[in-house]
Order: structure tokens, then sequence, then C-alpha cells
């Protein structure tokens, strides 16, 4: 007798009869198979959550078992493709169901009806292992390596000898029997093996000044972006999915807005990648589960985008994930853990909310692959916290796990100061690992200045406390002087305006440049302010306004030469008057 | 399929109601409730062997537990639709409420809906205009969006949602208000309606009523037909909709009212954890499909519990829609109407459907700018009111002029007003000529040429 349906509460369902059926094990559910995987096992009963809407079903329908994990099938075909939270492609859906999503329907994440041409690496005979490279595919903008899957090994007895390949086709024969095909299955909630981890020794660049120069993520690393609603949070991850020199983009827009991944789809296909020049959709894929899109999917949508990034790391590619949001994937735990009926611990979360943020994060890194190669996995994470409170649950707890934290500020989103990440709140940790790497490929002396200029904010926002009460006009020229240049360290530095044709990406020599200049400025007219020199003639409106304006107006770190010129020009004729 | 009738109620609590002895109940169904010769609807909401769970939308009040007979119905709460339903009146469940008669429905749909596939999505980019400075100017409005108001108790909040209708202009199609009363007061309700029928609006709007005094549940329900009937006007018949809804506050209490019964384990300020999933299936319902010529445009209201926008309904709202209108208490009690707090509003659509092509080329650097100097005013106003207005700094005392004049002369409005997105640019241009130039860093030295010295000299 099979299992059958003896309890229906929202997207949880419990089964009785349900003894051949295994914990994590993906079922179908009802006379529509709706897709759902085992969650509980209790005394032949199952609880089962269920990734679509549960309207219409009924007690004592059936729940058929499918004998294997929720699982992800990787293989040529996903980039620029855009799924569900349960990996099924978003344009076969609309093929069967029209605009709106209909229930129930399978649909196989990879294209069947197209071709592929595959260089075969191996022959008869070889020799080969877990994890192995074995073919290569070119997919769009990157070469698809095969990879042979966990647990097979031996001697290849036989290879094809077709000209063009379809996903179902078979590669080689193993001497045991086992092909080697062009895809493979994982399942979603367990991490993919590798050889070991590597030091986090890279930067993953991002042409967003705010965080190159002064908070920088490796390549391997972990991020948080925290902020209220309206700071901008989507539109940063969306400046890195397009701008992160990754070789791919796994984008997780976990319940969010139905129009935002919209604008990806409209939006990524035009753009091109700085790096390659080649459309930026040609090394992105999108995971779409809408925030009215069913909750357990929502839930799952994590696991299948880290999955497929660690699919992809194990070809030596570096993969950076951004997941907008994790608050809504903790809040579904929530509401499925309410429906449990479980003991809740903070604010209805369950207790285990901890180790599953942890469990998360730790899947990023970066890695000696079982192939000998390196790949990495960076997780960027947004959070949406309650009330704009970084006290909440969800918060704190991925505070801890996280290496870098960029804090999003509503005051500064409400004066359209963009990026709205407050320098004062956020922090990076991988500043010192990355140390070396930016002394040696961008500037020895990068380290230095990016620590002027944090000091010089850091002073700035005590004046700024002085300034509330007192205003501006009771400081000393000194500090005058410095709440001058952080200000043009605010506005033309850290500002940086996501829609400009110019700005939206700026390449790090031209972001050293405009440090440094800005620092040489601050160093250079001190010595004036020592000699009593008119801060107004110092902090000319004419300089200070082209200052402000050079991310704008000057392309490259060489045009920036031309404005150096120009400051020594002003600060030769200072000293004309000044030195007598 | 024989609709089978049962008895067996065995417990009644709050607007929950539990059938025994039940056979082939299916989760989400329809459910009628027969007593003394009347009926009520209800909605299976949990299902266990031999056993029921339903939701009364119109409560349960005057029900038994021996003689009440409960009918399911084998399908989900549906809405009737017909184009007749332009001008007519219907309570919170779709049905007549004018006197006026049953529509003739061509199709009948659940009320539900599903999912919108974002794949098959047109991403919004067209602009309506508002005839509202604040709006059109620094939140625009985008067809397709969804852009609630967050207002509180006692602001004007139904006279700006009323005059936005009235005077969104879209340049091309026909266009339809769909407007949801939810828990809202009768003089309200009539308020709105009245302002409609007098400007001969009427024949192009469908109203749902759930009035303060009609059932708390069917609160639950009324967004939803509202929303059905849009879709159906958008995208069957291709009209333009704007969907307004108020009181979206209303909306979360009842939720949390049945939440309350059900036993759940409550999340912030005893709201349900799924909440946000529950709102989403409600704001997520506003767009445009490819291939479809109409749109689902929203403006929903909600007052904000003691003026807090990080209390749980306005907080999740702003997370799920595209931006927010904020009504400030401050400026109302200062005479200012509207009294959009522009700092803390935020259109998420707008960058793309403004400048050239859209609005006026000098639009979105204009509306960073006025933001800029606008909030620049705020902190100024603190300094000066601790050091006086004559302590401050020249450049300061320029800031203070150009606050005055942003929310007397560009803020304010007749209810009447209609200005046309020129004639709020201009007037943008205008009011920064409070400020030295070299303030102006948002907005390009061409375009200070071309709008600003321009419009000086004639």
């Amino acid at each position: 007798m099979s299992a059958r349906i003896i309890k229906i509460n929202g997207p949880v369902v419990v089964a009785d009869n349900a003894e051949s059926l295994k914990m994590n094990e993906m079922v179908k559910v009802g006379k529509n198979k709706l897709v759902g995987e085992v969650i509980g096992l209790d005394h032949g009963k199952a609880t089962i959550q269920v990734y679509e809407e549960t309207s219409g079903l009924k007690i004592y329908e059936e729940v058929e078992g499918t004998g294997r994990l929720l699982s992800v099938i990787l293989g040529p075909g996903m980039i620029g493709n855009i799924y569900d939270g349960i990996q099924r492609p978003l344009s076969e859906l609309e093929k069967v169901g029209g605009a709106f999503i209909p229930r129930g329907v399978e649909a196989f994440p990879l294209p069947k009806d197209a071709k592929w041409q595959v260089t075969f690496l191996k022959d008869v005979g070889d020799e080969v292992n877990e994890g192995e490279i074995y073919a290569e595919v070119q997919e769009r903008g990157i070469v698809h390596k095969l990879m042979v899957p966990i647990g097979v090994s031996g001697k290849i007895a036989k290879k094809s000898d077709k000209e063009e390949f379809t996903i179902d086709d078979t590669l080689y024969v193993l001497e045991d029997g086992t092909k080697l095909g062009m895809y493979q299955i994982w399942p979603v909630r367990i991490p993919r093996p590798s050889i070991k981890k590597l030091p986090s020794k890279i930067p993953l660049i991002t042409g967003q000044r705010v965080l190159d120069t002064f908070f920088p993520i490796s390549k391997g690393g972990t991020a948080a972006i925290p902020g209220g609603f309206g700071t901008g949070k989507t539109i940063l991850q969306h400046q890195l999915a397009k701008w992160a020199d990754a070789d791919i983009i796994v984008y997780i827009g976990c319940g969010e807005r139905g129009n935002e991944m919209t604008e990806v789809l409209t939006e990524f296909p035009e753009l091109m990648d700085p790096k390659t020049g080649k459309p930026l959709m040609d090394r992105t894929i999108l995971i779409a589960n809408t925030s009215n899109m069913p909750v357990s999917a929502r839930e799952a949508s994590i696991y299948t985008g880290i999955t497929i990034a660690e699919y992809f790391r194990d070809m030596g590619y570096s993969v950076a994930i951004m997941a907008d949001s994790t608050s809504r994937w903790a809040e579904a735990l929530r509401e499925l853990s309410g429906r449990l009926e479980e003991i809740p611990a903070e604010e209805g979360y369950p207790a285990y909310l901890s180790s599953r943020i942890a469990e998360f994060y730790e899947r990023a890194g970066r890695v000696e692959t079982l192939s000998g190669e390196e790949g990495s996995v960076t997780v960027i994470g947004a959070v949406s916290p309650p009330g704009g409170d970084f006290s909440e649950p969800v918060t704190t707890h991925t505070k801890r796990y996280v290496k870098c934290f960029w804090a999003l500020d509503k005051s500064l989103a409400y004066s359209r100061h963009y990026p709205a990440i407050n320098w004062n709140t956020s922090y990076s940790g991988y500043v010192e690992d990355l140390k070396d790497w930016y002394s040696e490929n961008v500037n020895e002396k990068w380290y230095e200045y990016r620590g002027r200029a944090m000091e010089l904010l850091a002073e700035d926002g005590k004046l700024q406390e002085i300034i509330k009460i007192m205003g501006e006009d009771v400081l000393p020229d000194m500090q005058k002087l410095v709440v001058g240049i952080a200000r043009v360290i605010k506005v033309g530095l850290l500002q940086q305006n996501a829609y400009s044709e110019v700005d939206s990406f700026c390449p790090l020599d031209k972001q050293f440049e405009m440090l440094k200049i800005v620092v040489d400025f601050y160093d250079r007219a001190r010595k004036f302010v020592e000699m009593n020199a008119a801060l107004s003639e110092i902090l000319k409106g004419s300089i200070i306004s082209k200052l402000m304006r050079m991310k704008e107006d000057y392309k490259t770190a060489e045009d920036l030469k031309e404005l150096e010129k120009e400051i020594e020009e002003h600060f030769k004729e200072l000293e004309k008057v000044y030195k007598e | 399929m024989a609709v089978v009738e049962y008895t067996g109620i065995s417990s009644l609590r709050g607007p929950l109601l539990v059938v025994e002895g039940v056979k082939g109940a299916s989760y989400d169904e329809l459910v009628e409730i027969v007593y003394s010769g009347k009926t009520r609807v209800g909605k299976v909401i949990m299902l266990e062997e031999g056993k029921a769970v339903v939701q009364v939308f119109e409560g349960t009040a005057d029900l038994d537990l021996p003689d009440t007979k409960v009918r399911f119905l084998g399908k989900p709460l549906e809405i009737g639709l017909s184009s007749d339903m332009l001008g007519r009146v219907f309570d919170g469940l779709g049905r007549p409420r004018d006197g006026l008669g049953e529509i003739i429905a061509k199709e009948k749909r659940d009320i539900n809906g599903s999912p919108m596939n974002p794949v098959a999505r047109v991403y919004p980019r067209n602009f309506i205009q508002t005839g509202i400075s604040a709006i059109d100017g620094m939140m625009t409005l985008i067809r397709g969006q969804k852009l609630p108001i967050f207002s509180g108790d006692g602001l004007p909040h139904n006279e700006l949602a009323v005059q936005i209708s009235r005077q969104a202009t879209i340049k091309e199609g026909e266009f339809l208000v769909v407007f949801a009363a939810i828990g809202l007061r009768n003089t309200d309700a009539e308020y709105i309606l009245n302002s409609f029928e007098e400007t001969g609006a009427m024949k192009n709007i469908v109203a749902f009523l759930n009035l303060a005094s009609d059932p708390v549940v069917e609160r639950i329900a009324t967004p939803r037909a509202a929303l059905t009937t849009a879709e159906y006007f958008a995208f069957d018949l291709g009209y333009h909709v704007l969907v307004i809804m108020s009181d979206m506050t209303n909306y979360c209490e009842a939720l949390r009212e049945i939440s309350n019964y059900r036993g759940e384990i409550p999340s912030r300020k005893g709201y349900p954890g799924y909440m946000y999933s529950d709102l989403a299936t409600i704001y997520e319902r506003a767009g445009i499909i490819k291939g479809k010529d109409g749109s689902v445009t929203q403006l929903p209201i909600l007052t904000m519990p003691n003026d807090d926008i990080t209390h749980p309904i306005p907080d999740l709202t702003g997370y799920i829609t595209e931006g927010q209108i904020v009504l400030s208490r401050d400026l109302h009690m200062r005479g200012i109407y509207p009294p959009i707090n522009v700092l803390s509003s935020l259109s998420r659509l707008m960058k793309d459907g403004i400048g050239k092509g859209y609005t006026r080329e000098d639009h979105p650097h204009l509306s960073g700018q006025l933001f800029a100097s606008y909030s620049r005013v705020q902190e100024v106003r603190a300094l000066a009111s601790i050091i006086g207005e004559e302590e401050l700094t020249d450049v300061d005392k320029a800031y203070l002029k150009f606050g005055e004049d942003f929310e007397r002369r560009f803020l304010s409005q007749g209810r009447d007003e209609n200005r046309s997105i020129e004639e709020t640019l201009d007037l943008a241009w205008d009011i920064l000529r409070d400020l030295p130039e070299e303030e102006l860093t948002r907005v390009s030295k061409e375009e200070i040429e071309k709008y600003m010295k321009k419009g000086k000299s004639e």
C-alpha cells in the first residue's frame, strides 16, 4: 500500500503508510503530482513540505516516492537560464502555463533539443576518478567541463563516436557499465566535496569604490548586505552581479519582487561584461522564487543556487552568488517551522536558524578541486532586517558567519547617497589578507592611503557631532579642512551612480588614483593651513567641485593625471601668495 | 459532482468552525454554511482524516452546533467576471451591493489568482502623470508598479488617492479604477465614491466595499476579489487598471485575528509569521504581461499605527512594494497639501521611466538634486533651532529659503490643481535658484545653462 495524505496544513502535508520513504526524499504529492520533500519521519508517518500551492489537495490522495533526494541536475544549458526554487526552468513553465505559473508540471532543467559540440579528453583504456574532467563543451561564454560524478571511477571501455550530442547522450562507458553522460545529479542539501580550502588572497573586484577601496571582499569570501527597505540592497546586488570579476554569477531572487527579476532578464542580455566583452547573460544563472511563489520552494532556492555555484567552482571557475534576500529564506524557515509546530526560539524563528545560516555561508570558499584546479564560491547575501533594526536574529546570526559587513544606512539613502554603505558601521575582515595582492597589482601604497582616508572619515564623524550642535563656523581651520576633505571623499569617492555610463564601474587603477589625489590634496592643504592661508583659498570652489566630479569627468586613471597637474598649479599659485 | 451536506459541527471558535466525519473535502475549497434558512461562505484552511477546519467569511455569530449544515462545493472561492461590472458596487466577496441586480458572469475565476511568471512579465517603464509635483517629479509612478501610500490616522490619504486617480493620465489606452475598501469607515468610503461620481468618473470604476461594520474575515477576500477583477479587465479586456486598496492595515488586523484563533505561533507584534508571504500574494499581482495590452498598477493605502514606519505592516509592505509615498503629520499640521515627506518616499521603478524619451532629459539629475538639497535643509534647520538663524552662514541661510520655497511652492498644490510634468520640472529649477550654483553638484553645467539660466532671462 502506498503512502497517502492524512493531514493538510498549508504547504505542510502528513502522510501515513510512509515506511518506504526516506528522509529528504523528493516525493510527488496527490493526483496533481506536486513536488515535495520529506522533512520528518515518525512511526510510519511522513511530514512533507510541498513546493507548490496545495489548494485542491484531498485527504487520502497518494504520495509517491521518487527514490532520490531533492537534487539539481547539472550540465550544459544552465547558463543564461532562469529557474524557480527547485530548478524548474521558468521559460518551459511559461510554454505550459502561460503568464501564470501552473502546478504539478515537471520540466527537465536542461534544454533537451540543444546540440552540443564535445571535446573528448579521455580515450578507451584511460583510468578516470571522481571529479576528474573527461570532456569539454563550449557553452555561451565559458568552457563547460564535464566531471566524473562523485563515487564513480574505473577504466573507460567505450567512447561514443557521434559528432554532436544532446543532453541525454552517453559519452563514455566504463568497464563496470557505468555511463558518463552530459549531466550529473547532486542533492542540494549536501555540499560538493573538494580537496582542501585555500586561503583568501585574491579580491573579487566589483568596480564599486566603497567596496574595492574601502571594504574589499576576497574571491571565496562571504559578505552580508543588511539594510531596511529602500536602502538600495537590490541595486547593489545588481551592480555586483553586473560588474564583479567572477567567471559565473548565480543570482538568487529569494522571496523578492517579480519585476526585479524581469529587470535583470531584460537588462543583462544588453549589458557587456567589462572583462570579456560578452553579454552579461553569458555568465549568469538566475533563480527566481518571487515573494508570491510557494514559500517552501523559497527555502530550497538558496540550496539550489549554491549547489549550482559549487558545480562550476569544481570546474575551476570563480563563482559569485548573490542571494537577495536571505531574510526571506529565514522567514520561510520560520513559517514552515510554525506549521510543524516546533518550539520557537527568538522572534518565532526556529532554534536551528543559526546553524542553517552557518551551513550556507560555510559552503563559500576558495578550494582546490578534485581535478586539481583552483575554484571559488563567493557568497554575498542581502539581509532585510525588520524596521531596519540590526539587532534582530537573522542579522545578528549572519554577522557571526560572514567576514564582510556592508551596512546600508537609511539616512544616507534618504539623502540619495548611493551606495548607502555606512563607512562607520561597515567592515571587511579581508583587508589584511588582500594587502599583498593590492600592493603587487594596484599600488604599494594602497594600504596606507586607504588607512589615511578611513582615518579622515572617522575624524569627520566626531566633528560632525560638534557641527550638529554648534555649527561648522566654530571649528578651527585645521578641522574645517578635515570636514571639507571628508566631504570630498563622501561625495567624490564613496558615492557612485549605478546608472552613470562612466562611473557605474570604476577600474581599480582609477580608484587608487582618485584616492591618492584626495589624500595628497589633504596633505598639501594642511601645510597651507599651518601657514594661516585662508581656507576659502585652499579649498577653492572650482578645484573642490572638480574633485567632486572627477569620477564622471575623467574616464581613466590616465586622464586623472591632468587633474593632478591642475592641482599642482593651484598649490603653486597659493605658494606664490603665501611664501614670502 | 454531488454536493454532500454535513451536520457534524464539533466546535465553533471565532471565525473558525470544525466539521467531523468529512470525506473528500479538498484544501482551500469553498464551503457554504446553511443555518435557519440563510447561508454564509467559508473556506477550508486545514484538513485531517475525517475533519475539516473552516474559516467563515461572515463570522460565526448566530451559528449553532446541532442545526448548522455545511456543504463542500468542490471549488475555490470564485468571482464572476464581466464587463458589466463597470460602474457597479460590490461587497467584499464580490456580490452586488448597490441593489442593481446580479451580474451575468462571462467567466468565473479563483480569487487567489496564480503567481505571475517573471519570464512572462514586461518590465514597467511607462510614466503615469498624476499631476502632483512631488510624485511626478520625485517619486514617479510607473504603469504596472505597486506604490503604496503610508499614511496616518487623520491625514488626507483618501483625498490624495482620489486626486491621483482623477488626474492620472496615460498617453494611450482605456483607463479604469478598481477601488477596494477594506474595513473602511462609512464616511470615508462615501467620500471616495461621491468624489468619483461628482467628476463623472464613476462609469470607469468598479468598487468593492467591506466597511468597518462588515465581517472582519471578509477583509481577507476583498483585495483578492478586487485584484481578480483588475486582472480580468487588464489582461482579458486590455484596460490600464489602477487599483486603490484602502486600508491595508485593516487587512493585516484581520489576518492577525484569524491567526490568533487558529492558535498559530505569532512573530512580531502578534502578526503571523507568514504575513510577508501573504501580503506578497496581493501586492505582486501588479504588473504587465508580454503580449497583453493592459496593465495593473496598485496604489494601496495603509495607516501606520502610531505613525511608526517600522511597525510590521508598513515595514513588510515596503519590502514588497516598489517604493512608498510617505505622508507627514508635521507637514499636514503646517497646512501643506499634499503632505508628502519626500525624503522617506521613493519610487523604485522611477529610474527607468524618466529622462529622455520618457519625461524630460533633465529629470533624473534634477530630482537627485532636489533630494540632496532638501535633505541638507533638514540638517540646517536642526542647526538653526540650536544656534539661531542669525548665526548661520550665508549658504545655510540660502538653504533655509530653499526649504521654505520647496514646501510652499513645489510640494503644495491645490486639490484640483493638475500640473504637467513640464510645469513640475520648471518649477523645480525655479526654486533651485535660491541656492548658489556651486551647491548644485547633482546637475550638469549644461543643464543649469539650458533650464535654469534660460528660464531666468525670460
